[in-house]
């Protein structure tokens, strides 16, 4: 089973304040999203909306074709998995993981068994004495073996060490193979987490900055190194995100496509054309200076 | 990114080329099975989409064949096929450029063989 995922024109106001404007999107069944956003860019307002947590001040979502607003059949379907407050809880794991196979009807208890004992959770401990790695590896735990057709997790590692976020990636992208979902992955950690994804979302301010395949992405970013005025020469007329000068060379990070002969041009003037990871593209479409007249040419 | 992997050409192509050279070394034999792409993503550390992309145009070429809910194989005669590809392409990529720093250097055809001949020893002495 696979669900597909709409946002149509959607704003939410909150307090007075807009947190989402004007999003229009739509995510494909089978695929791995990255959400990338600054602090404050309205990523989980969006996740939010897609968890029935809340229903949009304009616009429509649609889960499957349906509204997911207190629609129990569809909230059934989706995840969202984020850090939890387990203070309170008592409960083992054995008592988390009867709960999420009563709500969760693809949940699967063998391989989240197998999951518990890869991240080496202990069993007869209650989840509140859990650190907050344990904890984060139990929402892992959940979000996967829970099989729902739209998993979102909203930067669940929070505290988990690498190894253990490694055994998480690994998992996901295992699991994301034999069992397509819907996924979406909401992360700061860009470069860790990059080769994870098929389409990149990126949010700013409240707004959709830019949807698109990663690959499509990476191959507009261009870092442009050589003497200051070979390389001043050639990125004239082009976007520039990021210019950075050491003595009498310049680099410039662009944002664009190159064909063919430009490359030539570029390395008959001994300019060098390098790939932009895509946490540098990041950092800089959603910088401060010249964010807003970015903005209209996505 | 995987320290595998350098910036002078786009990440697809060297992920062929990494095939073919597993293909040329026989670590991937004729109609064996590769790596499924998630097993790719995991290990070189790059999407999805970019390992798709440089496995298509293998299988595009006829070096690989893709069994319907199987995976990729190495296609007959793949390893025969890239061999003569190579060669077609070695005067470009290698005698070439050797040429061109050898005139710019003033070796003159003599000494060239020399080295040759010297670089010849130096593989035999190799592990």
């Amino acid at each position: 089973m696979s669900l597909n995922v709409t946002l149509e024109q959607v704003s939410v106001n909150y307090g007075g304040k807009r947190a989402l404007s004007d999003i229009t999107l739509e995510l494909e069944a089978g695929k791995i999203y990255g959400l990338l956003g600054r602090n404050g860019a309205g990523k989980t307002t969006l996740l939010s909306l897609l968890a029935s947590y809340m229903e949009p001040t304009a616009g429509r979502v649609r889960i499957g074709g349906n509204n997911p607003y207190e629609h129990a059949e569809t909230m059934a379907q989706v995840s969202f998995i984020y850090e939890t407050n387990y203070s309170e809880e008592s409960d083992k794991i054995k008592g988390m993981l009867q709960v999420a196979e009563r709500y969760r009807p693809h949940f699967d208890r063998a391989y989240a068994e197998e999951l518990v004992q890869l991240f080496g959770l202990p069993m007869n401990i209650p989840i509140k004495k859990f650190s907050s790695g344990m904890q984060s590896a139990l929402n892992a735990v959940i979000g996967l073996a829970n099989r729902t057709p739209v998993t979102i997790f909203d930067e669940v590692y929070r505290g988990m060490d690498a190894p253990t976020r490694e055994i998480f990636y690994k998992q996901l992208l295992e699991d994301q193979a034999d069992h397509p979902r819907t996924m979406i992955l909401s992360t700061h950690l860009v470069s860790e987490m990059d080769y994870l994804f098929e389409d990149v979302v990126i949010l700013h301010k409240g707004r959709m900055l830019l949807k698109e395949p990663i690959d499509r992405l990476l191959d507009r970013g261009a870092s442009i190194t050589g003497a200051s005025a070979e390389v001043d020469a050639f990125v004239r007329g082009m976007k520039i995100l990021n210019v950075q000068q050491l003595g009498g060379t310049k680099s410039a990070i662009v944002y664009g496509e190159f064909d063919e002969a430009q490359r030539r041009a570029a390395a008959s003037k001994g300019l060098d054309i390098g790939p932009v990871p895509l946490q540098d593209l990041f950092i800089h479409l959603t910088g401060e200076e010249g964010s807003h007249d970015n903005h209209s040419e996505f | 990114m995987s320290p595998s992997f350098d910036d002078k050409k786009p990440i697809f192509l060297q992920i062929k080329e990494l095939i073919e050279d597993q293909i040329v070394n026989d670590q991937l034999k004729e109609h064996e099975q590769i790596p499924s792409t998630t097993q790719l993503v995991q290990f070189y550390k790059i999407n999805h989409l970019t390992i798709s992309k440089g496995i298509n145009l293998l299988v595009d070429a006829g070096i690989l064949y893709k069994k319907r809910g199987v995976g990729m194989f190495v296609a007959e005669k793949a390893k025969e096929m890239l061999l003569t590809q190579r060669k077609e392409r070695f005067l470009d990529e290698y005698v070439l450029p050797m040429m061109r720093e050898a005139v710019k250097l003033g070796i003159a055809d003599g000494e060239i063989n020399l080295l040759i001949t010297k670089a010849k020893e130096g593989i035999k002495h190799e592990p």
